[in-house]
């Protein structure tokens, strides 16, 4: 297994810095949550690593430098990533959007022919999202928390060896939260997961290490408990009171 | 039961029912008048089955498919103009306007029937990946992409007209006798061609069909309904959409050069703006993403021109813009969608009939 390691990251938008500086090391294994007031610069962060926008400074998994290189490169070098709005082929059935995210590495010959069966490691993934029953039915027809479950299956067919999840319990039941937390604990076992959240009782469940984000830095890292006692994370989430209700009576009850 | 429902057994069961009508009803019932300009309308359903792969499935809106149906014909006819002249002679309109003792240099390989019969379709395929790949590299696309497609068939045939004395300008390649040997006004011969190019369709029907049920098919589709994320599964969305396009211009490019012997003549005035929107019209109205809706559609909007512009040669072009946009803005999926539309209608009719009758025996 392979981990992040992010040097002097820095993100700008004509002017605006969005991500400062930030140094962040993930553990192979680790199941470390992002989490910061709005604005603090984690989907930009994400949004860097994943090659969608310019950065400067070093970005490496397993070693090897991510910066530079293109969207589809950094994907083929194993690190996957969801959105905070589900996106899945809405016209195309479940089975068909996790054997496109299977085949990224599939040959010519391969690609002009017709899917005959179920791939092994599509099977599989239904089987971990729990989406088997719905393997026929078009993406566009699911749940919201369904589709959210499809996309962590497509980046587990995909064999990524990082996940970044941004924001993947938003808007899901406490049923489907606890679900889902439960499933990144058993693909954390094999993989690197990093997950962006604003819900503090799933991060305060599920969290391996937190690292807390604000104005486009890195203001805290540790285990749970230790992010919570740090003055400067209190802080932040209280001088925020009004925006960050939930983060706040989360920060006060540790 | 089983045999006739599936989609390759309607699939097949529809290619079994278009060879019959092309190959033994329609010789059968049209004059050979009628029966020549079929063939120039299944011309521009070859056209169409590109788009509907291209556009319909890949979402590139090819307003310039006249580019390559330009390319494959001109190849031809080139040809076909060298073998009418003979050997050692050039061919008339050179003698006509030109200075020239001898052929162009690019006009020598033309001589060559191979030569000719590969780049009718090569040639379109080689420009489109050329092209393709600078465009979709760039990220060019929607609207942009639409544009710069017309631009790019403006330009082929303003070039053309300059090109008096290599090309015959405005006036083309006209006036062509002969298909490899055959004479082309031989009605005997004419309906060979007919034959061929309806042959030819079926075969490209075939073969697009075949790509839209592959996995590449599936791709295809997924890159036309969310690039991006495409891109973060690991594929380069430029070289999906390159396959489609280039594809769709190989089916032009060999429309093109059957469009020639069909029809005796190819000129900037068939290949320029107005034409490359034609090829699309067909298509949208009759249902881009449906083969069937596309081709049918083409043939019908080919065939209603003929039929209309007869009649009311200044009203047509008016009546052929409203069908653009009422088939764009009204239904989009074209003619094609209304069956889809009544067969989810009788399903759901269906099913409301199957859930009563458990409720009726229970009670």
């Amino acid at each position: 297994m392979s981990g992040l390691e992010i040097r002097r990251l820095r993100v700008s938008f004509d002017g605006f810095t969005a991500v400062d500086g930030v140094d962040l090391d993930v553990r192979p294994g680790d199941l470390r949550f992002l989490i910061g007031p709005n604005g603090a610069g984690k989907t930009t962060l994400v949004d860097a690593v994943t090659g969608l926008v310019r950065a400067e400074g070093s970005v490496r998994f397993g070693g090897e430098e991510l910066l530079g290189r293109s969207v589809h490169r950094i994907a083929r070098s194993g690190i996957g990533r969801t959105f905070q709005t589900a996106t899945v082929f809405e016209e195309l059935t479940v089975l068909q959007n996790l054997d496109i995210a299977a085949g990224a590495g599939r040959s010519l010959w391969t690609m002009l022919r017709r899917r005959k069966d179920v791939p092994e490691p599509v099977a599989r993934a239904l089987e971990t999202v729990g989406l088997t029953e719905l393997a026929d039915s078009p993406a566009g027809t699911l749940a919201h928390g369904q589709k959210q479950w499809l996309e962590i299956g497509m980046l587990l067919v995909q064999d990524v060896r990082l996940l970044l999840l941004d924001e993947p319990v938003a808007g899901m039941s406490h049923d489907e939260r606890q679900a889902t937390g439960e499933l990144l604990q058993r693909i954390s076992a094999e993989r690197t997961v990093v997950v962006i959240e604003h819900d503090m009782d799933f991060m305060r469940s599920f969290a391996r290490s937190v690292s807390v984000l604000h104005a486009g830095k890195v203001l805290s890292e540790g285990t749970v408990a230790e992010v919570q006692a740090d003055p400067k994370v209190q802080e932040v989430y209280l001088g925020h009171a009004a925006a960050e209700t939930t983060a706040d009576v989360a920060v006060q009850e540790a | 039961m089983n045999l006739l429902k599936g989609p390759s057994a309607r699939a097949a069961a529809g290619f079994a029912g278009s060879a019959v009508v092309l190959f033994a009803l329609a010789p059968l019932v049209l004059s050979d008048f009628r029966l020549g300009l079929l063939a120039k309308y299944l011309c521009i359903a070859m056209v169409a089955v590109g788009v509907c792969l291209a556009w319909g499935r890949g979402g590139l809106l090819t307003l310039g498919q006249g580019v390559f149906f330009g390319l494959g014909g001109y190849a031809m006819a080139m040809h076909l103009k060298i073998a009418d002249a003979g050997p050692g002679n050039l061919p008339d309109f050179m003698q006509l306007y030109g200075t020239a003792t001898e052929l162009p240099w690019w006009w020598q390989p033309f001589a060559n029937p191979l030569f000719a019969l590969a780049a009718t379709v090569l040639l379109p395929m080689a420009v489109a990946a050329v092209l393709g790949s600078f465009i979709f590299r760039r990220r060019v696309k929607g609207a942009y992409f639409a544009i710069l497609s017309q631009a790019l068939a403006a330009a082929f045939a303003i070039w053309l007209i300059g090109q008096q004395a290599t090309t015959g300008g405005t006036n083309g390649l006209t006036d062509i006798q002969g298909f490899f040997g055959y004479a082309l006004d031989d009605p005997v011969n004419q309906r060979m061609v007919y034959f061929v190019i309806a042959a030819a369709l079926l075969l490209l029907i075939a073969l697009a069909r075949q790509l839209i049920h592959s996995r590449y098919g599936e791709l295809l589709v997924a890159v036309r309904d969310s690039e991006e994320r495409v891109r973060f599964l690991g594929y380069d969305p430029a070289n999906v959409k390159l396959v489609a396009y280039v594809v769709a211009a190989g089916m032009a490019g060999l429309a093109g050069a059957l469009f020639v012997p069909a029809v005796g003549i190819i000129s900037p005035a068939l290949i320029g703006i107005v034409p490359s929107i034609e090829f699309v019209i067909g298509a949208a109205v009759g249902g881009r993403a449906s083969l069937v809706g596309a081709v049918l559609g083409a043939v019908a909007v080919a065939w209603a021109k003929t039929a209309l512009s007869e009649e009311f040669p200044a009203a047509w072009t008016y009546f052929q813009g409203l069908l653009f946009i009422v088939a764009l803005a009204f239904l989009p999926g074209g003619l094609a969608s209304l069956a889809g539309i009544v067969r989810r209608r009788r399903a759901t009719a269906e099913e409301k009939k199957a859930a009563v009758i458990p409720v009726g025996e229970a009670a």
